[in-house]
């Protein structure tokens, strides 16, 4: 699971272009939204995209997403229970 | 054209150069854009994150009104509802338009980007100064086939005769590839004239942006 996460905090900079982030400057357990990364709508879809393509997952219902896109944690997990990363 | 309007400031990147009211500010030979974006963003301190993120027209065009605005306070002399920006470019977003075509171009890897969808459209680069700079007023972005001072007199000069904007940047965003040109000028309504402001009208426009 920590492998896991670190590699989708080094795929998260990529995705969203946070050149100025380092994997270890992402707390895994903060809010990924408005305050931790402060990161928008538009991120939130390329995060989706990130899942599908990297982990072959598709997130199904805006509540869903809500809960997957929390944090990074939450994403490992998501990834975790669906088993195909 | 009422003569009432100045050019106040310029700014133009290219040739691997930054240059301000005809002073050489920054040189860097770069291969490409991105890095010599890069190394303007890290030369002038900028601190903006939201720069990562945008295509590279976005990215010059941000630049060249940072370092055009510089110091000069514009915020404080007029609202944001009466500072506007007209913009005109020949490639529109045709340099990002194809890095979108590289993510859907393969059926079995159909994979859009929503950050790189987003910006193809030419007019997304004036979006990015209004959210910078909060600017409410007119915004308008031209395709043409090659800068048109004429054009880009006239037009402003109708928005600022009939008091639609006092003040608003002009100039052409450039980017295709690794070829990219921007010259952006501050207009100015009822400035006085101090050393280094000079008549707003075609001519001027012109002989600026002819001065490589």
């Amino acid at each position: 699971m920590e492998e896991l996460v670190q590699k989708l905090k080094e795929e998260i900079i990529t995705a969203l272009n946070l050149s100025e982030m380092k994997p270890e400057n992402i707390d895994e357990k903060a809010p990924l939204f408005v305050d931790g990364l402060g990161l928008d709508s538009i991120d939130a879809l390329e995060l989706t995209v990130l899942l599908e393509k990297k982990y072959g997952l598709k997130i199904n219902t805006a509540e869903e997403g809500k809960k997957v896109l929390y944090s990074v944690n939450s994403m490992a997990e998501f990834i975790r229970e669906n088993n195909k990363g | 054209m009422k003569k009432n309007s100045v050019i106040s400031g310029y700014c133009s990147i290219r040739n691997n150069k930054v240059v301000v009211d005809d002073k050489l500010l920054f040189e860097c030979p770069s291969e490409n854009f991105g890095g010599f974006a890069a190394a303007i963003y890290r030369h002038f301190s900028i601190s903006y994150p939201k720069f990562h993120k945008m295509d590279n027209l976005g990215k010059l065009g941000f630049l060249s009104a940072e370092l055009l605005l510089k110091e000069r306070n514009i915020n404080e002399r007029y609202s944001g509802e009466k500072t506007g920006i007209i913009l005109m470019n020949s490639a529109s977003s045709l340099d990002t338009d194809r890095r979108h075509q590289e993510t859907i171009k393969n059926r079995n890897e159909y994979f859009p980007s929503p950050a790189v969808f987003v910006y193809t459209l030419p007019n997304v680069v004036i979006g990015e100064i209004c959210i910078r700079h909060k600017f409410f007023g007119e915004g308008n972005f031209f395709v043409m086939e090659k800068f048109n001072p004429s054009f880009m007199a006239d037009y402003l000069s109708q928005l600022i005769d009939n008091n639609i904007v006092e003040c608003c940047i002009a100039g052409w965003v450039e980017i295709d590839g690794d070829n990219f040109e921007s010259v952006l000028f501050l207009v100015e309504k009822n400035r006085g004239t101090e050393t280094g402001i000079v008549n707003f009208e075609a001519a001027t426009i012109e002989l600026i942006y002819n001065s490589k």
